[in-house]
């Protein structure tokens, strides 16, 4: 079997006995430093919008609910099914669309649409990402297909950034098949490393604090 | 130096367009590196640089313990593990798989190691589409190139050669403004997403306590792979192991900083296993392919380990004043740069290009940013005296074969042979009795006293047999 002959060959290479025990491994590298709520907002803003993404802050649901719909005015919208979304009474807006399971429906509709609106489990603040765990509330392809991409956050979710995240969840498989994390819009340099936005997701990224 | 070496670095060095290509665009990488790497934006980076070598060296010392957590998991999350010992077993079973699904059409992000065992043209030869989709291996794969650049892999192409390929193979109208190049390119390709029966991705790393594979990208690529057709299958060496979900704190911290500049990549997908029931959308099939091709023996060599915590991240490249000369095609095989000139040699041997430990100055650049602190002019070094010896060891064989050869033209001419006797004969008179422990003559020389000290002769007899034959 390959799955022997590789194992073996990595342990005659290595001279260990199959089970044989291993010395600790260095602790990991976490270090989460103090900074306030009002900061951690200032330096997401910064960093995403020095990746071309857009940002801004609304104190209230419903004035997240106006800054989407005139961001969506004319067009065609899916929203997912984040309960914060709801909260915010986003799927309610015309041209929205919301509350879609079905895998096949989704997938067309994101197909044709011409923004994504999501909300996000985290936030970043020190380098302007967005961090989305799959489930039955946030679909992968609606923060993928459409050309724009909405994400409307609560400002508290906004950590300071990886070492945070990755102490909440040491483990992010035991919750979720996906997890990803988006800083600004989609973007290649594969010609010449001229910049340009928008290749295969995304080309616009705006993100609603709340 | 081979022919083909020098060509191929007298080709670039004549090549006043391509010399300028790859100067400003490794220049631009370059830069991007220092800035945000520089004490005031990232005071931890040499804390973080040693603990990366510090997690990649233990990790590599203990691989065998971390394969088999990380396929536990992978199997605890509903995905599957398949192993390779090289490419042509990973072939064997994308072809099963297709076939068994009736699959035709897959969708590739980039991957170093697929490029490693010519995935494609494997594939292809059995009837399967397979499209790359990452903006920069869609060019050369259009161009039937290698990638010219680990992280940018058409860095050599200008937009109008980019305009002639696309006008040639898709039909398009000639467009040289690069907005709508990569335009067309993205429609073309979405097609290709949305009719994929499979997606096939790399992984940057492979977390031996979640059972993930983690994906670094900028374009979206490798998500849209990794989350429309129905089976995902990660094709990875055996190298990528990190122990734990939390150790990517570190690692993402260095890969995009060091690669292109930037704080993090766009997106860093995290996958573990295929769509789960309280998930929405999701492949429904996932494997990973842990493939050796090769590195099991760089593993067999103390020295040679620390090859195997490269993470593709392309400064050494960058920051290499050869690379930046010479280009990435003058290099033979799939790597180059400073990497790919210890690369190289390791997994295909010294003879595949032996100039190749010695196209460095030694001047230490590729050292200093390595974010996992390979010391690649050690390992340089190290290959070079792996040449000289194998350079000694085929210079003996030459003049054994020459030796052979004299012995053999003596032995079919029957009165040379004779001659030879009696000259031998006479250098060593009758009283000389007992075994001869020293040679006299040419024996005593070079590699010649080499062989003739391990060996006795008997002394040569007054009168040879085909003498006492003819007195008979
Ligand atoms: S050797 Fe170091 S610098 Fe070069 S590609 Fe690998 S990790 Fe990056």
């Amino acid at each position: 079997m390959p799955r022997d002959a590789v194992l073996h060959r990595v342990r005659t290479a290595l001279g260990r006995g199959a089970g044989a025990p291993i010395p600790d491994p260095p602790p990991a590298r976490i270090r989460i430093p103090e900074v306030d709520l009002e900061s951690r907002i200032a330096s997401f803003r910064t960093r995403i919008e020095a990746l071309a993404g857009e940002t801004c802050l609304a104190p209230s649901p419903e004035q997240a609910r106006a800054a989407v719909a005139a961001a969506v005015e004319g067009k065609t919208a899916v929203a997912s099914n984040a309960p914060f979304l709801a909260e915010c009474g986003i799927p309610g807006l015309a041209g929205v669309r919301s509350g879609i399971t079905d895998p096949a429906e989704l997938r067309r509709q994101c197909a044709a649409a011409d923004v994504g609106i999501t909300s996000a489990d985290y936030a970043l603040a020190d380098t302007g990402t967005l961090v989305m765990l799959s489930s039955l509330q946030e679909a992968r392809l609606v923060s993928l297909l459409p050309p724009a991409h909405i994400a409307v956050v609560p400002r508290g979710r906004i950590l300071t950034g990886l070492d945070e995240l990755f102490s909440l969840l040491p483990r992010p498989a035991e919750q979720t098949s996906s997890m990803v994390l988006i800083t600004g819009p989609s973007r290649t340099a594969d010609i010449e490393q001229i910049l340009v936005r928008g290749v295969h997701g995304p080309g616009r990224v705006t993100v609603v604090i709340v | 130096m081979s022919a083909e070496f020098q060509q191929h670095i007298h080709d670039t060095l004549a090549d006043g367009r391509l010399q300028s290509a790859v100067y400003t665009s490794t220049g631009r990488l370059k830069e991007g590196r220092s800035a945000v790497v520089a004490h005031d934006v990232l005071p931890d980076y040499q804390e973080l640089r040693t603990q990366a070598n510090a997690i990649k060296k233990h990790a590599i010392e203990n691989l065998d313990h971390y394969l088999e957590e990380f396929e536990r998991n992978v199997e605890a999350h509903g995905g599957r593990v398949v192993w390779c010992k090289d490419g042509s077993e990973v072939a064997d079973f994308v072809l099963e798989l297709a076939k068994e699904r009736g699959a035709r059409l897959i969708v590739k992000s980039k991957s170093m190691l697929t490029e490693e065992i010519d995935l494609n043209e494997r594939l292809e030869r059995h009837g399967l589409e397979s499209v790359e989709t990452d903006l920069g291996e869609y060019i050369i794969q259009l161009a039937h190139e290698r990638p010219y650049h680990i992280v940018a892999p058409a860095l050599h192409k200008t937009r109008e050669q980019v305009a002639d390929l696309f006008t040639a193979r898709l039909h398009v109208p000639h467009e040289t403004v690069i907005e709508k190049q990569t335009a067309t390119a993205r429609a073309v390709l979405r097609e290709k997403f949305l009719a994929a029966d499979i997606g096939i991705s790399g992984a940057n790393f492979l977390v031996a306590d979640s059972g993930a594979i983690v994906l670094v990208e900028n374009e979206g690529n490798a998500r849209l792979a990794t989350s429309a057709p129905k089976i995902h299958i990660a094709i990875a060496g055996i190298e990528k192991i990190v122990p734990r979900a939390q150790d990517l704190a570190t690692f993402l911290k260095l890969l995009a900083r060091s690669a292109t500049g930037q704080l993090l990549s766009v997106y860093t997908s995290f996958l573990s296993g295929p769509r789960r029931p309280d998930e929405i959308d999701g492949p429904e099939e996932f494997y990973v392919v842990l493939v050796d091709n090769g590195r099991t023996r760089l593993l067999q060599e103390r020295e040679k380990r620390q090859s195997l915590y490269c993470i593709r991240c392309g400064a050494c490249l960058n920051a290499c004043p050869v690379y930046r000369k010479i280009g990435g095609h003058s290099f033979p095989w799939v790597y180059s740069g400073p990497i790919g000139a210890i690369l190289t040699p390791q997994f295909l041997g010294v003879q595949r290009e032996p100039a190749l430990p010695f196209a460095s100055s030694l001047c230490g650049a590729c050292a200093e940013v390595c974010p996992v602190k390979i010391d690649i002019p050690k390992a340089l070094l190290d290959l070079r005296c792996e040449v000289k010896k194998a350079e000694m060891r085929e210079k003996q064989n030459r003049l054994e074969k020459l030796a052979f050869r004299v012995f053999a033209w003596v032995m079919s001419h029957p009165r040379i042979y004779e001659m030879a006797g009696r000259m031998a004969g006479s250098a060593f008179p009758e009283e000389n009795a007992g075994w001869l422990r020293r040679v006299p003559g040419l024996m005593n020389f070079g590699p010649m006293r080499a062989w003739a000290d391990q060996r006795d002769l008997p002394p040569p007899p007054a009168r040879s047999f085909r003498e006492m034959w003819r007195r008979r």
